[in-house]
């Protein structure tokens, strides 16, 4: 039976020589730890470490902007909603940087990805990147990246990576309670004050035109979002911008905004002061 | 002469025991058996032993801690060669919560998962409206079905925050997954 030593972090550091280790931020044991991570005969590993490193910047950078949520959420619950949504994410960047990684046979591990890349090399699109607004902003936001993450996802699952179709299908659960949880909120703030549909109104103008971004990266999962957001409207008694402008963002090809420069400042500031340190 | 057969079928009971018997660390009441993360013990020609989990969701910082609550415990039983595989297919699922799981989850105040939904292939259908309205959640503590979700998103990643309203006290829920 295991013993008394019950502490989550007591328990994590005991594969660590170093007892003063007490927070964690970067040396995790990797996520693909135990995993049969031989990568398939026939798999393209240079398209592989393209496609999974572009999974992980969305997660990860979706999943800092969630966070700056945190204590501004208008009610507890839903700040304890949106940090579950963004560790999820977290979650799936860490096991998406360390494929990555594998696949690309350079040596980097998830932190090398994470914290020492600069902004060109990060291939998120920019409407995960675009800063904070109202909660209407939020939600709308969400419902965007969510809806095309999970159809992205769906896609993915019987992908010829096996541990890329493994991270795929199991995020196809997560992403399915953050879709349903962000459509819940814009029907609620679309249906429900003129003050709460005014703002909701705004945040759809604003956000609309980053849909063709999202569609030239995965031009597959574009008839299911645009059912998914046409059904959320409908519910929502909104409509659709319809002068909205076309949009020229194409993060994937490291075009971003001066804010991913601002995000990934604050993001790897404490990796980046001691390179060496694991804490 | 040793009975080497015995000796292993004693090895593979002992192995599976002391993995079986570790207990999750965000749900203490559920053994990892119980909570249905463990796949498999396999007693390995060399001595050793590997254990086979899954996680439960991908972001679960527990995962490291059952890990190595893993190792520790078939140490314990006396396997030096204690290794832990992770199984990432096929997903983990709350349908893998065995009946006595759900029981300890009742009687430690949080409600059970219902079933899970069972996804078709091509895209996940969004459906809109009340909430989970078809499921009966019922109150851990007084046993009414009349409760309501107040939120999806609980304190870990595996629960939904309830309430009753014939008790009117909250609750957790393991939601469905």
């Amino acid at each position: 039976m295991s013993s008394d030593d019950d502490h989550v972090y007591l328990s994590l550091a005991e594969g660590h020589a170093d007892d003063a280790r007490w927070a964690f931020g970067t040396g995790f044991e990797d996520p693909l730890h135990g995993v049969d991570t031989t990568l398939p005969p026939g798999v393209d590993a240079g398209a592989l470490t393209a496609l999974c490193l572009a999974l992980a910047d969305d997660a990860l950078v979706a999943a800092q902007r969630l966070a700056q949520w945190i204590t501004l959420a208008p009610e507890l619950e839903e700040e304890v909603a949106l940090a579950n949504i963004g560790l999820d994410l977290l979650g799936q960047a860490r096991l998406l940087y360390a494929r990555a990684g594998q696949a690309e046979g350079a040596g980097r591990d998830e932190d090398a990805l994470a914290y020492f890349r600069d902004q060109a090399d990060f291939r998120n699109v920019v409407l995960a990147e675009l800063p904070n607004g109202d909660f209407a902003h939020c939600v709308v936001k969400l419902l965007l990246l969510s809806s095309w993450r999970l159809a992205e996802l769906t896609g993915l699952t019987e992908h010829p990576d096996p541990v890329l179709a493994a991270v795929a299908r199991k995020g196809v659960s997560e992403l399915t309670y953050h879709r349903d949880h962000a459509a819940q909120w814009v029907v609620r703030l679309g249906d429900g004050t003129e003050e709460s549909a005014r703002r909701t109104s705004a945040a759809l103008a604003e956000l609309w035109p980053y849909r063709a971004e999202l569609y030239a990266a995965a031009p597959q999962t574009r008839d299911e979002v645009e059912a998914v957001l046409a059904q959320v409207l409908d519910a929502a008694h909104l409509s659709a911008p319809t002068d909205a402008p076309t949009a020229t963002a194409s993060g994937r090809s490291g075009e971003h905004t001066e804010h991913l420069a601002e995000l990934l400042a604050e993001l790897q500031s404490v990796a980046r002061a001691d390179p060496e340190a694991t804490w | 002469m040793v009975n080497t057969t015995l000796v292993e079928e004693w090895s593979q009971v002992a192995a599976t025991a002391a993995a079986s018997a570790v207990c999750d660390p965000e749900l203490p009441m559920l053994t990892l058996a119980d909570l249905g993360v463990l796949r498999e013990v396999r007693v390995d020609g060399d001595g050793g032993v590997t254990a086979v989990l899954t996680p439960t969701y991908t972001g679960c910082p527990a995962l490291a801690e059952m890990r190595a609550d893993v190792v520790a415990a078939l140490r314990g039983a006396g396997f030096a060669e204690a290794r832990v595989e992770t199984q990432l297919s096929p997903p983990w699922s709350t349908d893998d919560i065995t009946a006595e799981g759900r029981r300890k989850l009742a009687e430690a105040g949080i409600a059970p998962p219902g079933t899970a939904p069972r996804r078709a292939a091509g895209p996940v259908p969004l459906t809109l409206g009340p909430t989970h309205a078809a499921a009966v959640v019922a109150c851990p503590r007084c046993g009414s079905a009349d409760t309501e979700e107040t939120s999806r998103f609980g304190a870990t990643a595996c629960k939904a925050l309830r309430r009753c309203r014939a008790c009117r006290e909250p609750f957790e829920q393991v939601k469905e997954i």
